[in-house]
């Protein structure tokens, strides 16, 4: 099973450099990285897919990405009931003929088609990686000319936020008044 | 108490919040990017001293010898470009040892960043892999918080090196300054906490149940000021510790239950605890390559417990049952109260045995008529007091050291581990020397070491340091051509190695210049070197071939050590 990390990080230049550069230095593999802005303005979210299969090796790349003085935190999802999403844009070949076939199948994936040209459609898919994988699958036959996709991000289910723990509680609060969470600093004043 | 705000430059602002940061020397070298950096130190003479080295190497391992004798955070100074990626050895250096530093640098102006402009270099990119942290400063208003986080992210959890790069512009631009004093903001930075209840119940239970315990001493002990009850630990449950290369000195060397540095060129009698040991207390040491030889059969039959401040140091190489991400010096007084007295003397007495074996088989003839290295060092020891600092090079003669050189005390051994930087010894005593005024301080280098960054020299002479400079010097790199010797087939490829007349340049540098190849002038030597104020040099010219035993080659396990070949046989290689 592939690993799933929801990172929160402080939008600052250089972070995701960081990350980048971490994950070649010690050898982990991403599959997929995606970065966006999260509910907490400042902050980014990503979701990092690893190939890592291992238990304490999972645990060594979450250790060394909050390691990094900018990752405000890191929560490891693989094993947590969790919503994963990818979203595809597939140009496939297709005069006259074909356009309504297309379009059946399309809606069966419960994708849309967003383009329609003389000898092309562009057809958007979300979904499970595994469902866009079977849509361009059965795309193939008509002729795929361009596919981009944007990654795989995650949610979990229910209404926790599993990265809203202390860290962001505090990030949240202690902007432009750090201040007043001296004590949930104890320890760490100068 | 607020006091009003006044106007500075960045420059200013650099040098008011070092002091403030408690800085008292500052090793660098000025160059067109941190001009004014340099310009505004005038003013800040009385408070704060500038050492100028010869070469920014140099800065980077005198601030980092300085630190490790302090405990202070060593800071660096640099221009841009060539400047700044001169640093790169020496804060690659600090990284790899846990060394807390600072490192500001003179960047280019901020209209000028990405124009490849004349001197610049991306030194915050170019050290991000090096580095604890880095910040490139782009608004003066922020640059009193960013020196105040940088000190506070190099010395509070797993200390390291911080660079700050600080664009022309910036550093003449004006602001308001008052120096910050709300707590540091860094909510991505979480130094650990405490061991669990059930950590250190479970810790205890382990150790109290072990027959045939070893505890394994690294840096981290050190950096903790853990070594108090770390030896409480030790006499209460009756273990015996073995130190890694940057443990030496958080134990007595002549502490009964002291059994040496462990690893490739560690005792035979520390190896051979490890591997036959029922538990290992790993203590702030990393489990690197050099200590535990070939990991599938590293200590197989033992349980292990790992205490480390960085989390991500837990299970890396070695897989332990019990792993504490924890400050070392807290986790050891929480399971004191719990030790039962250990009664161990039959593993005790298996050390013993190997111990005295290993000094019959593995010690150099300390009687020979041709100076050996170990002859050397071994004088140095028996001439110095227990509080003298040795600052030690990276090679044959840094084993030497660590066999012949008893340290008695913590923070007496400075020295490269991780990366084994050749060329650190000297420029990183006399950093030590404005720390540690009132001891003698020793440098031990190779002369293929030595040559590395003899300019620092010039550095010594034109600060007085008190520094005594002791080159083994056997025409080599004694080091590698020990490994010719042992896996090339004594192939000696560029490991020959030439020598300046190390008296005419200490002569010609303005210090003073010894040679000696009788053991029976050490002594007058060291004499002579005690009543100099300032540097001295002396140029030990020793027996070329010897080598270091026992070692452990690349990829063998622990007890498969390569023993120092009886005079009248040939070379054994044996358990």
């Amino acid at each position: 099973m592939k690993q799933i990390l929801i990172a929160l990080v402080e939008d600052k230049p250089g972070v995701l450099n960081r990350i980048a550069s971490l994950f070649r230095r010690r050898n982990f593999n991403i599959e997929s990285l995606v970065v966006g802005h999260s509910e907490v303005p400042g902050a980014s979210r990503l979701t990092i897919v690893t190939d890592e299969e291992e238990r304490l090796r999972r645990n060594i790349i979450r250790q060394n990405l909050l390691k990094l003085v900018n990752v405000i935190d890191v929560t490891d999802v693989t094993d947590l009931p969790c919503i994963l999403r990818e979203h595809a844009l597939i140009k496939v070949q297709s005069a006259g003929a074909t356009r309504g076939e297309i379009a059946a199948l399309v809606d069966m994936y419960r994708g849309r088609i967003v383009d329609v040209g003389m000898e092309s459609l562009v057809v958007e898919i979300t979904g499970e990686p595994t469902k866009i994988e079977s849509l361009i699958d059965v795309l193939a036959t008509y002729g795929i000319i361009e596919i981009v996709r944007a990654g795989k991000v995650a949610i979990t289910r229910g209404p926790q936020n599993p990265t809203d723990n202390g860290n962001l509680h505090l990030w949240k609060s202690s902007r432009g008044k750090a201040s007043q969470d001296k004590a949930r600093w104890k320890g760490m004043t100068v | 108490m607020k006091s009003a705000k006044k106007m500075l430059s960045g420059a200013e602002i650099v040098w008011e919040s070092l002091i403030r940061e408690g800085v008292e020397v500052v090793f660098g070298y000025p160059g067109g990017a941190n001009l004014p950096i340099y310009d505004t130190l005038t003013a800040y003479r009385d408070k704060i001293k500038h050492v100028l080295v010869r070469h920014e190497q140099g800065a980077a391992h005198a601030a980092d010898g300085y630190s490790r004798v302090s405990g202070k955070v060593g800071v660096v100074m640099a221009t841009s470009g060539p400047g700044a990626t001169n640093l790169i050895t020496g804060i690659a250096t600090a990284m790899m040892d846990s060394v807390p530093m600072v490192c500001i640098t003179g960047q280019v102006a901020k209209t000028s960043l990405g124009a490849d402009a004349f001197q610049e270099t991306d030194i915050t990119g170019a050290t991000l892999p090096l580095t604890k942290h880095s910040y490139l400063v782009t608004h003066v208003e922020d640059l009193a918080e960013t020196i105040r986080e940088a000190f506070y992210i190099a010395r509070t959890g797993r200390p390291g090196p911080v660079l700050i790069d600080i664009p022309k512009d910036i550093q003449a631009a004006q602001t308001e300054f008052e120096y910050p004093t709300e707590p540091i903001h860094l909510p991505g930075y979480h130094p650990p906490e405490n061991a669990t209840e059930e950590q250190v119940d479970e810790m205890v239970a382990m150790v109290n149940k072990a027959r045939q315990p070893v505890l394994l001493v690294g840096h981290g002990v050190l950096m903790s000021d853990a070594t108090k009850p770390l030896l409480k630990l030790m006499e209460i449950a009756n273990i015996p510790a073995s130190t890694t290369l940057l443990g030496i000195g958080a134990v007595p060397a002549s502490h009964p239950l002291n059994l040496g540095m462990m690893g490739m060129h560690g005792t035979a009698s520390a190896n051979h605890a490890i591997q036959e040991a029922d538990l290992l207390v790993a203590c702030g040491m990393r489990f690197d390559d050099r200590v535990t030889g070939k990991l599938a059969t590293y200590s197989p039959d033992s349980e292990k417990i790992h205490i480390d401040i960085d989390a991500s140091e837990l299970n890396k190489n070695i897989r332990v049952n019990l792993a504490i991400n924890a400050d070392l010096a807290t986790v050891l007084e929480q399971v004191l109260p719990g030790l039962k007295n250990g009664n161990r003397k039959e593993w005790l007495d298996r050390i013993a045995a190997w111990k005295s074996d290993a000094e019959q088989r593995d010690a150099v003839n300390l009687e020979s008529d041709t100076l050996m290295g170990a002859q050397v060092i071994k004088a140095i020891w028996e001439g110095t007091p227990d509080d003298t600092i040795i600052i030690s090079d990276v090679g044959q003669h840094q084993m030497l050291e660590v066999q012949y050189y008893r340290h008695e005390q913590p923070h007496t051994l400075v020295t490269s581990g991780g990366l084994g930087t050749m060329g650190f010894s000297l420029p990183a005593a006399i950093g030590t020397s404005f720390h540690a005024k009132d001891k003698e301080i020793w440098v031990i280098a190779g002369d293929g070491s030595i040559q590395m960054n003899i300019q620092e020299l010039g550095t010594a002479v034109q600060e007085g340091a008190n520094i005594n400079i002791a080159i083994i010097n056997n025409g080599y790199l004694g080091m590698v051509r020990q490994w010719q010797q042992l896996f090339y087939e004594a192939r000696y490829t560029e490991t020959p190695i030439s020598s300046p007349d190390y008296v005419k340049l200490a002569e010609a540098y303005g210090l003073t210049g010894l040679r000696i190849d009788r053991l029976d002038d050490i002594p007058a030597a060291m004499a002579q070197a005690r009543k100099v104020k300032g540097p001295v040099l002396i140029d030990f010219v020793v027996e070329q071939h010897d080598m270091v035993y026992p070692m452990v080659p690349t990829g063998a396990s622990l007890d498969e050590m390569i023993r120092r070949p009886h005079p009248d046989k040939e070379e054994s290689k044996t358990a």
